[in-house]
């Protein structure tokens, strides 16, 4: 029971701080688009997680800060670019479409930088 | 560690973000890096504005000689007030910058043939077409110039320039605008070139359509023979209202341009089949020529304030981001409100405290190509009066994204760089080698026509601001407080004979060389004339009584003028609002002289039942090219049939497409007599069709059309013009496409499928100054912004903004006064 809990705590720690690194490193525009890869990684090696759960966490939290960008940033805009940009890719203007794929690239991205993390740790 | 696991996943992991971080082919198109464009912290979403922001800054720039505040008004333009002139032109760049950046990196970009550097060797073709034309070759000669010789206009470029780099600089990669994440490229610094850049390629826009026309006429002469060419590409207009009234006598002229000797044979030819040409490259789309405006001013006398009111409506291809953003510029020196060019300092069309000015396209002849011999495949000598004349070899080296750079040598010769030879063909060029003259190569204090007009206080300032200007030549209409009016066609032309210039000239003498430059004082004007306005739309400046000659009619357009005149003629007691209802007329003066000659060769009994119906539609119109009218549509698809009908089978044998004579030839041979020998197919040999013949399979061929736009829902006018305002990259999701709007080619609100009135403007020379204007577009470039289109509803419903044009203090306090950006020297 005891080791359960703390295993929910690690996978929720884990997939906080990869939100919140992934966004802190997102400030500095100077960095790639893809520093999350990088900090996701580490983060799997700091946590200790089986690599099912260290994809989740990192793919979640990732996913879930891109989601929440792209819907607040989409909402305070009117969908006036989003309308425009899912025209422009193969969308048919569809809005939703344009965020769900923006938080699965975040998503998949995220989850397969923490997996491939959580297999620089010896097996348990 | 699990060696075998992590290695999978790592790999899958940078593979994917490498697909993802790269730009895809996908058909004929680049995907953006998607990845990067779908981040929402890097791409395209952070250019997605917050509806509702506000604008207010407090920006420091050390370049600045002293404080400058600018208020924004609820339509996000402008209002710069600085301590100094300078200062104000380093704001305006900064603002530019700000709201337009990659507008005017794309612009220049396409005039200096850099877009193969951001888009591949697909756009070589149009960068090949622009380098060799000598755009660059031209600002340098003006950047030179400038330099070496006007330390003011010098000074003012270079304060603009660093306005727009002072926001380029701190511009954060995140922040940069959205088509540079679309296509994949970065913003760069901005340089007094490029502003020369620019207008050169305005240049190119308002006179250069003569490096496609010039080519074309020649082999349309060469295919038809000079004789019936001549019939078909008359330059005389029977209806023609000029900008200067017939009748009006003019200057004794200074210079007496002499006809070669020999030139029937040399020079206008025998007829001469031409060939299909071989390996040639396909040009830019030639600026289009109804490439116009119109502009006009009433005086006191017609008015019922009794002063003045000045209208200007430039027309041009319409974009978005729109060429046009609207500011206030109030310095000690002045305080001018108008329409900008982001990539230019000043005001362009606009007004100030004392007067307004605006400007049409004067359409005259100022570009001539010249047949070259080369001595040999080198290009390192050419014949010249009678000897070898070595050139001189400029090199352009154009970067190819994804490839090797391509360089052009070009030889440059007595008469300008030689555009056409072994190396570079079109599809109209048939393998000659032609150099090409310009005007617009020559070094241009353009820029300081209008710095000056900015500041002018009376008719004396403006005559002198404008006697600056070269190119593209221009008419200019004034309107003072005073209560003066003026229009001069203003430009570097050409002292020409009769077709000096139409088609390609021998280059081996220089017997037909420009034989000097019409002087200033001898240019096409009027200052305040009995009738109580002056006007021009682009048509002949002048009637055959003008000592020079203009260039061909087809660069005229005709009807427009007589619609304007015709009307001011009549109009009295007028108001800002009647001349706003004259700039939005939809009337057609072209289908008033066409329709009853149409009628007066059809014979309705013998048209089938559908074509009666359609010329039905067509006699029940009211002749306005309004949005919901279907006769306008059932005229224009008649009437082009017809035209077809008659010009078809005299140009359909040709290998090369040929030109089609101009709308008014075949109107004023209809009116003027019925035996009208072009009429009969010369494809026919057993039968000699007559224009009767003729106009009745024109209606037939027609109706076919017509009942096909019928079945779609498509015969109202507008739906069958779909007037679109393109993005520059063409790209459908960011443009504004099928407006509900009337008007048309002839018409005064000349808005065609993508050409139109850019920047309306009546100005009312009252005390205080009363304007309206607007644009289609938006004063912001961002396609995520809110204020991105803002103007095009109300553009299209023929609707007027109030322009705020007010001293400081008065502004501060205005309701529509919203934001405040203060920029600090520290």
């Amino acid at each position: 029971m005891k080791s359960n809990q703390s295993a929910i705590i690690k996978f929720l720690m884990a997939t906080i701080v990869s939100a919140l690194l992934a966004y802190a490193i997102g400030i500095y525009g100077n960095l790639p688009w893809w520093s999350f890869v990088i900090s996701n990684f580490i983060i799997a090696i700091a946590i200790d997680q089986k690599p099912l759960k260290a994809f989740i966490s990192g793919a979640l939290g990732v996913g879930l800060l891109w989601l929440t960008l792209a819907l607040m940033i989409d909402q305070q805009n009117g969908h006036l670019l989003s309308t425009k940009v899912a025209n422009i890719l193969p969308l048919k203007g569809s809005t939703s479409a344009l965020i769900a794929i923006t938080a699965f690239v975040g998503f998949i991205l995220g989850g397969l930088s923490s997996l491939s993390g959580s297999y620089v740790r010896k097996a348990k | 560690m699990r060696i075998l696991p992590f290695i999978a996943t790592s790999i899958v992991t940078v593979g994917l973000v490498s697909v993802l971080n790269i730009q895809l082919t996908i058909g004929k198109t680049q995907t953006p890096k998607l990845g990067y464009f779908l981040s929402p912290q890097h791409g395209f979403w952070k250019n997605a504005e917050k509806l509702g922001a506000g604008f207010d800054a407090s920006i420091v720039a050390k370049d600045l000689k002293g404080n400058v505040d600018v208020y924004m008004d609820d339509r996000l333009v402008p209002h710069i007030y600085a301590d100094n002139d300078e200062d104000a032109y380093f704001v305006q760049g900064y603002l530019h910058a700000k709201f337009r950046l990659w507008q005017m990196d794309f612009q220049t970009r396409v005039a200096s043939g850099r877009l193969s550097e951001i888009a591949g060797a697909d756009k070589l073709t149009i960068d090949r077409f622009f380098r060799r034309l000598g755009m660059v070759y031209g600002a340098e000669q003006t950047e030179k110039y400038i330099n070496e010789n006007n330390p003011v206009m010098k000074a003012t470029v270079e304060a603009y320039t660093a306005g727009v780099n002072a926001y380029v600089k701190q511009l954060s990669p995140e922040n940069i605008p959205f088509e540079y994440k679309l296509m994949n490229y970065q913003p760069e610094e901005w340089s007094p070139k490029k502003t020369y850049l620019f207008l050169m390629f305005m240049s190119y826009d308002l006179t250069g359509r003569a490096a496609a026309a010039d080519l074309q006429l020649t082999n349309t002469r060469d295919f038809l023979g000079y004789d019936l060419f001549d019939k078909l590409f008359t330059n005389q207009q029977d209806s023609l209202d000029p900008i200067i009234p017939k009748g009006t006598a003019f200057a004794e002229a200074t210079l007496h341009p002499m006809k070669p000797a020999g030139s029937d044979s040399a020079y206008l030819k025998k007829k001469t089949f031409t060939t299909e040409a071989q390996n040639t490259s396909p040009s830019p789309e030639a600026p289009d020529k109804n490439n116009g405006s119109n502009n006009w001013a009433v005086s006191g006398s017609k008015t019922k304030s009794g002063r003045p009111i000045l209208c200007s409506d430039p027309h041009l291809g319409l974009n978005l981001p729109s060429l046009w953003y609207e500011v206030q510029i109030t310095t000690p020196t002045h305080s001018t409100y108008g329409a900008s060019f982001p990539g230019s300092p000043a005001v362009i069309i606009g007004f100030n405290d004392s007067l307004a000015w605006g400007v049409t396209n004067a359409g005259r002849d100022v570009l001539d190509y010249y047949d070259l011999k080369f001595k040999d495949s080198t290009q390192k000598e050419y014949w010249f009066n009678g000897s070898w004349q070595a050139t001189s070899n400029r090199q352009e080296i154009i970067k190819v994204k994804d490839s090797a750079d391509v360089v052009e040598n070009i030889a440059m010769t007595h008469w300008g760089p030689a555009m056409f030879d072994a190396h570079y063909q079109n599809g109209q060029s048939m393998g000659r080698n032609l150099a090409v003259k310009w005007t617009g190569h020559n070094a241009s204090t353009g820029v300081e026509t209008f710095y000056k007009l900015n500041r002018a206080k009376n008719y004396d300032d403006y005559i002198n601001a404008i006697s600056l200007w070269k190119c593209p030549g221009q008419n200019f209409v004034f309107a003072s407080k005073t209560g003066d009016i003026a229009i001069k066609q203003q430009g570097s032309f050409v002292a020409r004979w009769d077709r000096q210039g139409d088609f390609i000239m021998p280059g081996i003498d220089s017997s037909y060389d420009w034989q000097g430059m019409i002087p200033n004082d001898e240019n096409p004007m009027m200052k305040n004339p009995e009738r109580g306005f002056v006007s021009s739309a682009n048509q002949k400046s002048v009637d055959s009584t003008y000592p020079y000659y203009l260039g061909t009619a087809s660069s005229f357009p005709l009807y427009r003028g007589i619609s304007v005149n015709k009307r001011l003629a009549v109009m009295n007691q007028i108001t800002p609002i009647d001349m706003q209802s004259l700039q939005t007329d939809n009337y057609n003066v072209f289908a008033e002289v066409a329709r009853p000659a149409l009628n007066k060769f059809t014979d309705l009994s013998m048209l089938s039942p559908d074509a009666q119906r359609m010329v039905n539609e067509m006699n029940r119109w009211d002749l306005n090219n309004n949005a919901n009218s279907k006769g306008t549509t059932a005229f224009k698809i008649i009437w082009d049939s017809v035209e077809y009908a008659v010009w078809g089978d005299e140009i359909a044998g040709s290998k090369i497409p040929l030109t089609k004579p101009e709308a008014f030839v075949l109107v004023d041979q209809m009116n003027r007599d019925s035996n009208f020998s072009i009429a009969d197919d010369i494809r026919t040999k057993d039968k000699i069709e007559t224009l009767k013949d003729q106009v009745q399979l024109g209606i037939e061929k027609a109706t076919k059309k017509l009942l096909a736009l019928e079945k779609e829902n498509k015969l109202a006018w507008a739906s069958f013009k779909a007037t679109s305002v393109n993005h520059l990259t063409k790209t459908p999701a960011l443009s504004r496409l099928n407006l509900s709007i009337g008007g048309g080619v002839n018409i005064i609100n000349a808005t065609t499928e993508n050409h139109g009135p850019r920047w309306r403007m009546v100005v009312h020379l009252t005390d205080e100054i009363e304007a309206y204007g607007l644009y289609p577009g938006g004063q912001s470039g961002n396609p995520g912004s809110p204020y991105y289109d803002t103007f095009i509803d109300s553009w299209a419903a023929g609707k007027y903004y109030r322009l705020l044009f007010l001293p400081k203090a008065k502004l501060i306090t205005n309701e529509r006064t919203k934001w405040r950006i203060q920029f600090k020297n520290a």
